[in-house]
């Protein structure tokens, strides 16, 4: 390997641990030889009943329990394993005692239903409003419910539990989470004021009231049956995301520390940008340039050009525009060389981990680049004509992978991508 | 836990160039400044009685928020903010500034989630009278839900719709977390900008304290100030806050930035520090706001402290004992004044630090217990201190600038 610093001068920063769960499983293991097997995450929804509902199937992550049951507590617990399992790989600080700062992305936090309903129970009356729900709620019989649905809880759980430094932030850039949660860890480390950071991120909001929110907006797919081909990124037929659960974490180390402290590196966050879109609350400004702009500040972050990226890891939502912009505007800035460069969608597999999704996929990039081998965009059988990446379509492909760039984009305009290599520049 | 990196001396100088506030005492730097001066709080006891709140006082939104559309796409939270967010832009000069706006980064922090309430006790009152069936929820939620609702309620569209009403272009990050969040935000602007990462940013945050689903979730925790107002430091055996519908941003700028385009500086942020105590045993926060403010560059001098205490307790009297041992700083109370405005708390303290050195006075204390003493002269110092009534504990450093 080469200098500390990139380029520009700047420490290098690497990975050196990293955790994973999705609704494939548990693990880098187990999610790495489900998603280069093609297996598919996505099934008909058992945690509640879906009657009613025009989606009725998700990438939930059933088999990590808590109770009592909150979207908030899974996603705490489900950050807390895969924190564990990064810091495991890492062999970083002590065991609560991490070297550096939480970056967590989560999605706001607020109270259920299931809690909601206990103090319609506690209320006892068949005519109610808010003033009744409100006298019955102080008085310590519901202290737990603030501490649960403070939006900073969980951040404090695990910076309490894995002993992380300073305040830990708790982000949201939508559905551009995770990706933030690893460009504010770069940034912090790059300053110099930490050599290792801990960039966490975490979605386990699949609940009735989530679910018909994406559904009054169109945008999710209501291909319920069979659930596994429901998410189908660049096909012609594809209508709308998956919702799914997941999270992701990474340990994130200066070049210099990691190699003094003879850690193994994993890869390299080369480069990351972002760019916001002040078009429209939900939708991409029609002509592609802060989706451009974005993937271009990232190149120019990485001090690389677009011939050095061999592989795309897409947003790749399924939904009709998304797919649609993406080709438009990976073409604006890649030429010719769009149709040369393989593509792919995990979120054919796992479902979109929404707040999740910029960390898993930069996980799910670093694991192509550690195998060479890029996993498949399944349920890819009727290609958009319009589309024209080179879609490692249905199966994986054998690829010389050096460099990936992973792309993630949000409502309220935001816009994130991130370069990740296998070695320092 | 140990402490949060401080931005190295010798980086770029960041200065305040911009400031806008929307609160319950009005609206713009003058309104909220004789307010200030008159002592005038304005508090509304019956409105959500026994719950004390300092409801926003109304502004004419079409100024800052000229579509309609706009308007109708947010909730109040949201346009309280996005209204203050406009007020910045204008008082930094760079309201339409296509090139500036083009680039300028935006840290905002911000809560979210504002409930239809109607709807949540429509389903709540028929399950009480036996609608059971497996679906019930799923069809009610379907039938009765704005759609654009969820818009309204994601933390990051308050961002989002800052981004579209005002033309932003940047960068745009939402720190969620309550209290600390906004200094977590400032924090982080901070050293992009002495860092070199950034050359101008947008941050703060906004909150409507006139909503009973945000009164729910602290009446859980027994924080809500009931029945009857009185400062935050004469709450001890009535302790709790009183929500604050406030919105407040700052322009923050390097210096270089600043001078190239002709800005004034209001004053300039030196230093912004954040930490998360644990609070298990009395003692152990105060204990980290003492370890914050040795955190911060020297203080020479004159100095004043504003904070954002809560009137929460024992948060509260833990940060009066951490006062205690720095009486030689005038103290004065922006929950007292504005009531309890959360995420925004912080921002407005910075606001009111940088229109204090910039009006060369100290606004008048407001307190009876003799916690906040009068203050002869200009401050030309003051730290602004943010200790959240659960978790999270900030401090910065606003100074004059030379």
């Amino acid at each position: 390997m080469t200098a500390p610093r990139d380029k520009l001068g700047r420490p290098v920063v690497v990975v050196t641990g990293m955790g994973i769960m999705t609704s494939l499983g548990a693990g880098k293991a187990d999610n790495w030889s489900k998603l280069v097997a093609g297996e598919s995450g996505i099934r008909t929804i058992t945690r509640f009943p879906v009657d009613g509902l025009r989606t009725t199937m998700a990438g939930t992550v059933d088999f990590v329990s808590v109770d009592p049951f909150s979207s908030t507590a899974l996603s705490e617990r489900m950050a807390e394993l895969v924190t564990q399992e990064a810091l495991d790989q890492a062999g970083i600080g002590a065991k609560g005692d991490f070297p550096g700062p939480l970056f967590l992305a989560v999605a706001p936090v607020e109270v259920e239903w299931p809690q909601r309903r206990e103090l319609g129970r506690v209320v006892g009356k068949l005519d109610f409003n808010y003033d009744d729900l409100l006298r019955i709620s102080g008085g310590g019989k519901f202290t737990a419910y603030h501490h649960r649905f403070m939006f900073g809880s969980v951040a404090a759980h695990l910076a309490e539990a894995f002993g992380t430094k300073g305040s830990p932030i708790s982000l949201s850039t939508a559905c551009a989470s995770g990706a933030t949660s690893i460009q504010l860890g770069v940034e912090a480390i790059r300053r110099g004021e930490t050599d290792a950071a801990l960039c966490v991120a975490t979605d386990g909001t699949v609940n009735p009231e989530a679910l018909v929110r994406f559904s009054l907006l169109s945008a999710l797919s209501t291909q319920n049956e069979p659930p596994q081909a429901a998410s189908r990124p660049f096909s012609k037929n594809r209508d709308g995301f998956v919702m799914a659960e997941g999270a992701g974490a990474l340990v994130l180390e200066s070049y210099e520390a990691a190699t003094a402290r003879g850690a193994k590196i994993l890869g390299v966050i080369a480069g990351c940008g972002e760019l916001t879109d002040s078009f429209h609350r939900t939708r991409s400004s029609p002509d592609g340039k802060p989706i451009i702009g974005c993937m271009k500040k990232t190149l120019a972050d990485a001090g690389m050009e677009p011939g050095q990226i061999d592989h795309i890891n897409a947003h790749g939502t399924a939904t009709p525009e998304n797919d649609k912009m993406e080709f438009n505007t990976t073409s604006a800035v890649f030429g010719e060389l769009v149709q040369k460069i393989p593509v792919t969608s995990n979120k054919s597999m796992v479902g979109h981990t929404i707040s999740a999704a910029g960390a898993v996929e930069a996980i799910f990039s670093l694991l192509t680049l550690e195998h060479q081998r890029i996993p498949p965009t399944i349920n890819y059988e009727t290609p958009d004509p319009t589309i024209l990446f080179d879609v490692v379509a249905n199966t994986a492909r054998d690829a010389r992978v050096t460099a990936v760039m992973s792309n993630s984009f949000g409502f309220g305009g935001q816009n994130a991508s991130l370069i990740l290599t296998r070695e320092p520049a | 836990m140990t402490e949060t990196p401080v931005s190295k001396p010798g980086q770029t100088e960041v200065w305040i160039t911009g400031i806008g506030l929307a609160t319950s005492l009005g609206e713009g730097l003058d309104a909220n400044w004789a307010a200030l001066q008159d002592k005038r709080i304005n508090v509304d006891e019956n409105g959500f009685a026994p719950y004390v709140v300092h409801p926003l006082m109304p502004v004419s939104f079409d100024s800052q928020i000229p579509k309609k559309g706009d308007q109708r796409q947010m909730e109040a939270w949201q346009r309280i903010g996005t209204y203050a967010a406009g007020l910045a832009l204008d008082s930094a000069g760079i309201k339409g500034n296509k090139d500036i706006l083009s680039k300028i980064d935006m840290v905002v922090a911000a809560g979210g989630g504002e409930r239809d309430l109607n709807v949540d006790t429509g389903v709540l009152t028929a399950e009480a009278k036996g609608a059971n069936a497996p679906g019930f929820l799923n069809e009610r939620l379907m039938s009765d839900l704005r759609p654009t609702l969820f818009l309204a309620q994601l933390s990051n569209l308050l961002a989002g719709n800052i981004a579209i009403v005002h033309g932003l272009g940047g960068t745009s990050r939402t720190f969620m977390g309550e209290e600390v969040a906004g200094a977590d935000a400032a924090r982080i602007a901070l050293a992009r900008i002495a860092s070199g990462e950034s050359d101008i940013a947008l941050v703060g945050g906004s909150h409507n304290g006139e909503r009973k689903d945000l009164l729910v979730l602290y009446e859980f925790g027994d924080f809500n100030l009931k029945d009857k107002f009185a400062p935050v430091w004469a709450r001890k055996d009535h302790a709790g806050f009183a929500l604050g519908s406030a919105g407040a941003f700052l322009v923050l700028e390097s210096r270089t930035h600043a001078e190239a385009r002709g800005a004034k500086p209001f004053a300039k942020l030196a230093s912004v520090v954040a930490d998360l105590a644990r609070r298990k045993q009395p003692g152990d926060m105060a204990a980290t706001l003492e370890k914050l403010w040795a955190q911060l560059p020297k203080r020479e001098g004159k100095g004043a402290i504003i904070t954002g205490a809560t009137g929460a307790e024992p948060a509260t009297s833990e940060e009066r004992g951490f006062l205690k041992r720095h009486t030689d700083f005038p103290v004065r109370s922006t929950g007292t004044m504005f009531g309890h405005t959360m995420e925004t708390q912080f921002p407005l303290g910075l606001a009111l630090a940088a229109l204090s050195i910039s009006r060369g006075a100290l606004f008048p204390p407001n307190d009876s217990t003799g916690t906040e003493i009068e203050m002869q002269g200009a401050p030309t110092q003051i730290v602004v201190v943010g200790a959240g009534h659960w978790r999270g504990e900030g401090m910065a450093l606003v100074e004059a600038a030379s």
